[in-house]
């Protein structure tokens, strides 16, 4: 492997860990996992699209916005009826919001997919060490790291982090103890919106065109990687993420071009495996619980 | 004259698939297609109960058994001089074998319970809700590999000139056999104690419950049935492309077996016979129907968005679908059972 497809690999597994992290927020406050995170990060993209001809600044505002709007919309109109309801129940509830959103942008915008551009000069590549990297490849690994340092100091810092971990841990004693339940299921998904519309703006630098799938295209595998990592802590879950982009994009680079079509399964099968000898997430600490939690 | 409660239990929904299929065959042929096809997704749905139902842990991969079974089923059945110009790709052994009907939906059901299996061994271990999102994998992988390995079905191409055989005494059979297989496993040893493993998992394995044991289990046998049923698919559709057994019917069956009422059989046929019914209807709409002197004209996609609100809805305001997730039982029963628990 050289520096180019190792590069390439951090940046996809840094795209992943953001979805990553995103679910895993509002899954541990809520113990929600959200499909509907992915159409999340499609209406960021069609928001751009939309957006499009204005300077990259506001349309980039834009996104922002209707990401969060629509973060905040589901959590009101859908999730918030949830809380408290089986697991499973939840999650083909966001299931079925994922696929009714989905439904409605191929009802608006069509099945063909559509052109959006934002920030191109991120596509411009530069030499380093005798390989050609591109800008976006630099920026998205360090939106990444900046926001997971962000979202690390925020949740160890700051008295509402405190609090959301708390919430994280046994949401009922947090309850009794003061912990406002809305303001902290709300700032989790505020802050998992964000994190989706960065990855709105880093994929359609990367790929300018937009389809309803756009967004579960990213979610379905970084959702499984934090599975594979094990959902029910932050850093584990979202080292999950990355590894499945890290693996997605460095398998890419590696298996010859007849052998590039099967690229998912190898990725599946090699999740299959892991999941196979260590069922309790491949980051998860060396201890067997014995009792499902989640 | 007391009936026994269990036999009252599977009748209720075989009396509902055997009444389709009688309103289905004196139908006219052009609405019979529409009857056959809410048959045979019955029969998917039922699968997909045999292992949600008894087991409380959401399965995203099921259609990758269907999908199996559809496409082996396929390729095995369309005859051998066909299959030289359409599939020249094919593995030789494939190329020269062609099954009869009934041979074909054993093999649907003999591969996709083997590859449930194989899945399962690994993704079984895992808590409920890491299991279902896991899941997704198996369809990721049988969708890729089916959607470009030439030698083994028609890649991206449609596979075509398959034996329409499933007709409408076939669909109903079939739906039957589906319910009587997901009914007996139920009622079973295994079935029982999975059940009391969704309802807490914690008290199921301090009685000696070995869970991992009877998901696996569970999922086997639903993995054969909608292997059979992704071979009835097939043999009714006559041809069939790779997205056909995707995203879409993952999410069609789904949002079925969650309207009807997820734990119980009734709601599964329930489920899927109403939204069948629905989603033919309003896939007619799309083209301009006229009905009850209104002239309804969809827009293309219009569809999957009111089934998408319907699951939505349901599952807010009527988590237990329809049925409540309860299986029938005649009123009178119903109120001896209460008085006995002292309601």
């Amino acid at each position: 492997m050289d520096l180019q497809t190792i590069l390439d690999a951090i940046a996809l597994g840094a795209l992943y860990a953001l979805v990553g992290v995103g679910v895993a927020l509002v899954f541990g406050v809520m113990r929600l996992v959200n499909f509907a995170h992915g159409e999340l990060i499609t209406a960021g993209a069609y928001a751009l699209m939309l957006a499009n001809g204005w300077p990259d600044w506001a349309s980039i505002i834009v996104c922002f916005a209707t990401v969060v709007a629509l973060a905040l919309l589901l959590e009101r109109i859908a999730f918030r009826r949830l809380r408290g309801a089986a697991p499973a129940t939840m999650l083909v509830a966001t299931f079925a919001v994922s696929f009714l959103l989905q439904s409605i942008a191929l009802l608006k915008f069509g099945p063909q997919g559509n052109n959006v551009s934002v920030l191109p000069g991120l596509n411009r590549a530069f030499e380093l060490g005798g390989v050609h990297v591109r800008w976006v490849t630099l920026v998205s690994i360090a939106v990444t790291a900046a926001l997971l340092a962000g979202t690390a100091l925020f949740l160890g810092r700051t008295s509402v982090g405190l609090q959301m971990r708390a919430a994280a841990i046994d949401f009922r004693a947090a309850r009794l103890l003061g912990v406002r339940t809305n303001r902290v299921i709300s700032l989790a998904f505020v802050l998992g919106a964000l994190m989706a519309g960065c990855v709105s703006v880093l994929v359609v630098v990367q790929t300018p065109f937009v389809s309803p799938s756009f967004g579960a295209s990213i979610l379905i595998p970084a959702l499984i990687g934090v599975v594979v990592g094990g959902i029910d802590r932050l850093a584990t879950a979202t080292l999950g993420a990355f590894s499945v982009g890290f693996a997605t994009s460095a398998l890419g680079d590696v298996l010859s071009s007849s052998h590039r079509v099967y690229l998912d399964s190898y990725v599946f099968l090699l999740v299959i495996l892991v999941l196979l000898v260590r069922p309790s997430g491949l980051y998860a600490p060396f201890r067997r619980t014995t009792v499902e939690r989640v | 004259m007391r009936v026994p409660s269990g036999v009252l239990q599977l009748a209720a929904p075989a009396l509902l698939l055997v009444a389709v299929g009688i309103v289905g065959g004196r139908a006219s042929p052009s609405v019979q297609i529409d009857f056959e096809t809410a048959l045979v997704l019955a029969a998917i749905v039922i699968s997909l109960y045999c292992f949600v139902g008894n087991s409380g842990v959401i399965s995203f991969g099921h259609v990758s058994f269907v999908a199996l079974g559809a496409f082996a089923a396929g390729v095995t059945t369309i005859p051998r001089e066909s299959k030289q110009f359409t599939l020249p790709d094919l593995f030789p052994f494939l190329q020269r074998t062609e099954l009869s009907n009934v041979e074909s939906l054993l093999l649907g059901a003999g591969l996709g319970g083997l590859l449930a299996l194989v899945v399962g061994a690994a993704l079984m271990r895992l808590s409920g809700l890491a299991a279902g999102i896991a899941t997704f994998a198996v369809l990721g992988i049988t969708h890729n590999v089916l959607l470009f390995w030439t030698r083994i079905g028609p890649g991206a191409n449609t596979l075509s000139l398959v034996p329409e055989s499933t007709d409408m005494l076939q669909a109903t059979l079939g739906a039957l056999i589906a319910a009587a297989v997901a009914f007996g496993y139920g009622r079973s040893r295994s079935g029982r104690l999975l059940r009391a493993s969704r309802e807490d998992p914690a008290a199921a394995q301090a009685t000696g419950t070995h869970i991992y044991r009877h998901r696996l289990w569970a999922f086997t046998i639903s993995g054969a049935l909608a292997g059979f049923a992704g071979a009835l698919l097939v043999h009714q559709l006559g041809s069939i492309t790779t997205e056909q057994v995707y995203l879409e019917l993952t999410f069609l069956t789904l949002a079925m077996l969650v309207i009807g009422g997820a734990s119980s059989l009734l709601g599964a046929v329930v489920g899927a016979l109403l939204v069948s019914g629905l989603d033919s209807y309003l896939g007619r709409a799309e083209n301009g129907v006229h009905l009850l002197s209104v002239n309804v004209d969809l827009p293309e996609g219009s569809r999957l968005v009111v089934l998408g609100a319907l699951m939505a809805l349901v599952l807010l305001f009527r988590p237990t679908g329809i049925t409540g997730g309860r299986e029938f039982s005649l009123p009178l029963a119903a109120l001896r059972r209460r008085a006995m628990l002292g309601r």
